[in-house]
């Protein structure tokens, strides 16, 4: 059967056999990389028109409809106009800084790429602390955000920044505990062995309500770290006019919207991984039957599914809650989600070592 | 007590939070109403509503005729110096003068539509129109003489 990880196979086999093994090794790096880059070209794409017909069909319109059938090529109309665009420096702006930021919100967005597990054995990294590398490089995604903020010498920018950090700095708490909880369930920080422990059943099912609990607040730590309304604090269209990328137009902006929204994948992929069984068909207990016709289909075909259902969800958010105000942020942090996702790690342990979940 | 309120608080939170979000899906996968206007498209059945206020015209009947008897209220009423009456004195057949328009000057540039002229006309004179494309080149053409050339005031209105 077609998969991904036997392309990948071939293309090892075909390289080891054709190069010497340091050659076929630098090699197979640069097709990853630029796999990846491709990855989030057509992300950025594909997430940014879902975006505009999501909201659209939510608020009762018709979204973009001009660009190709049913406007679905307005996002590479899009792109098209901000690589002609001017990219400029404000004079009073840090340059180096000013111009170093995107990429490290970029780089910071592939990094992030290594360990999922985008198919069945087809994985690019497969450390043994894949999720906690996971939550520590996405901290420094704050880094490029405050980089930014600074170095534009604006104060909107600024404000916009120094908000961000608040916000990202706080949720990182309920967002590692609520991993925590399913790594407690599976003993493994592993990426791989992760999705192995749900292969008779996905965690949000297997771990009755604790993982629901740590499901929801998952969602929503992930949702403000990504800096996406209801918590667009650092962005602040009405009161900021877009926070700390303000002062950056042309490439450099689309570098900023392009981490974005491959930050909403990847904390998407994370959750689908943790909770959904990442790449693993639906299965139930001892039903073969059944489980036998799930694994009919592809597991790419599963893993995209579930994050692209994850992403959805997200979008959903955006466009039906109101916005909250920084001081309302941080006490819904501090006040209520930290104190139920503890007490939440506490009762799931009770639960895993009582051999009580499934 | 506290504790109580608190658990409180958060199930009314996450309730309030699914109502919303259950009226939005609803939208979502109920895709046949659309509220927008497909404007440039549908310009021939567009449907204004009432209260919609375009320009202020002054309508004349088969026989070239308006009711405007030129007594410069709506010049007075006009907040913003948007109209501009021209009067002129005819002679009536019994020999008598009597006023009339020569001109009504229209600057729509000035005009904020905001209906005191239409109110304050005690002849039903002018009336505010739906129309609403009214962007032009030159900015000489938004002044505009509302009463058609040779035009005279309808029999009867005083």
């Amino acid at each position: 059967m077609w998969s991904l990880s036997q392309i990948a196979g071939s293309i090892h086999e075909w390289l080891s056999t054709t190069f010497n093994p340091t050659i076929a090794l630098v090699l197979e790096m640069v097709i990853a990389g630029v796999a990846i880059i491709g990855l989030f070209a057509v992300l950025g794409l594909v997430l940014v028109i879902m975006e505009r017909k999501v909201a659209a069909w939510i608020q009762i319109r018709l979204g973009p409809n001009r660009v190709g059938p049913k406007g679905l090529l307005q996002s590479a109309a899009d792109t098209v106009k901000l690589l002609v665009k001017e990219g400029m420096t404000p004079d009073g702006a840090d340059k180096f800084l000013f111009n170093l930021a995107p990429f490290i919100a970029m780089i910071v967005a592939m990094l992030l790429m290594a360990p999922i597990a985008f198919a069945k054995d087809f994985q690019l990294w497969d450390l043994n602390i894949g999720i906690l590398y996971v939550s520590s490089v996405s901290s420094i995604m704050v880094i490029s955000i405050l980089m930014a903020g600074w170095s534009s010498n604006n104060k909107y920018s600024l404000m916009g920044a120094m908000r961000s950090g608040a916000q990202i700095v706080s949720y990182e708490l309920s967002a590692g505990l609520a991993i925590l909880t399913i790594v407690v369930l599976t003993g493994s920080l592993q990426v791989s062995e992760i999705v192995q422990s749900q292969a008779n059943g996905w965690w949000l099912f297997k771990g009755h309500i604790p993982a629901i609990i740590a499901f929801v607040i998952f969602m929503i730590a992930v949702t403000a770290e990504t800096n996406r309304a209801p918590f667009d604090l650092a962005e602040a269209e009405s009161e900021l006019t877009a926070g700390f990328h303000t002062e950056y137009s042309g490439m450099k902006f689309a570098l900023f919207f392009l981490s974005e929204y491959v930050n909403v994948f990847i904390v998407c992929a994370i959750g689908a991984t943790l909770f959904l069984g990442g790449w693993m068909p639906f299965h139930i207990g001892n039903w073969d039957a059944f489980n036998h016709v799930m694994d009919y289909i592809p597991s790419s075909v599963w893993f995209f599914g579930k994050t692209f259902f994850l992403i959805f969800l997200i979008m959903w958010f955006r466009w039906t809650f109101p916005r909250l105000r920084i001081d309302q942020l941080l006490n819904l942090e501090w006040k209520y989600l930290l104190p139920i996702s503890m007490v939440n790690l506490l009762l799931m342990t009770a639960l895993a070592i009582l051999g009580w979940h499934f | 007590m506290f504790l109580k309120d608190y658990i409180k608080e958060v199930y009314g939170a996450v309730k309030s939070l699914v109502v919303g979000m259950r009226r939005t899906g609803y939208y979502f996968t109920h895709h046949k109403e659309i509220i927008t206007e497909q404007y440039p498209d549908n310009r021939d059945t567009l449907k204004l509503a009432d209260r919609f206020k375009g320009e202020v015209v002054m309508p004349h009947n088969e026989n070239n005729e308006h009711r405007c008897t030129g007594c410069t209220a709506c010049e007075l009423a006009c907040p913003n110096g948007t109209i501009k009456v021209i009067t002129r004195f005819d002679i009536t057949p019994e020999g008598k003068k009597k006023k009339a328009i020569d001109k009504l000057v229209y600057h729509l540039e000035l005009c904020t539509m905001c209906n005191l002229c239409v109110t304050a006309c005690p002849s039903d004179a002018i009336k505010m129109a739906q129309t609403f494309e009214h962007s032009v080149y030159d900015r000489n053409k938004l002044t505009k003489i509302l009463n058609n050339p040779g035009s005279k005031i309808m029999e009867g209105v005083e």
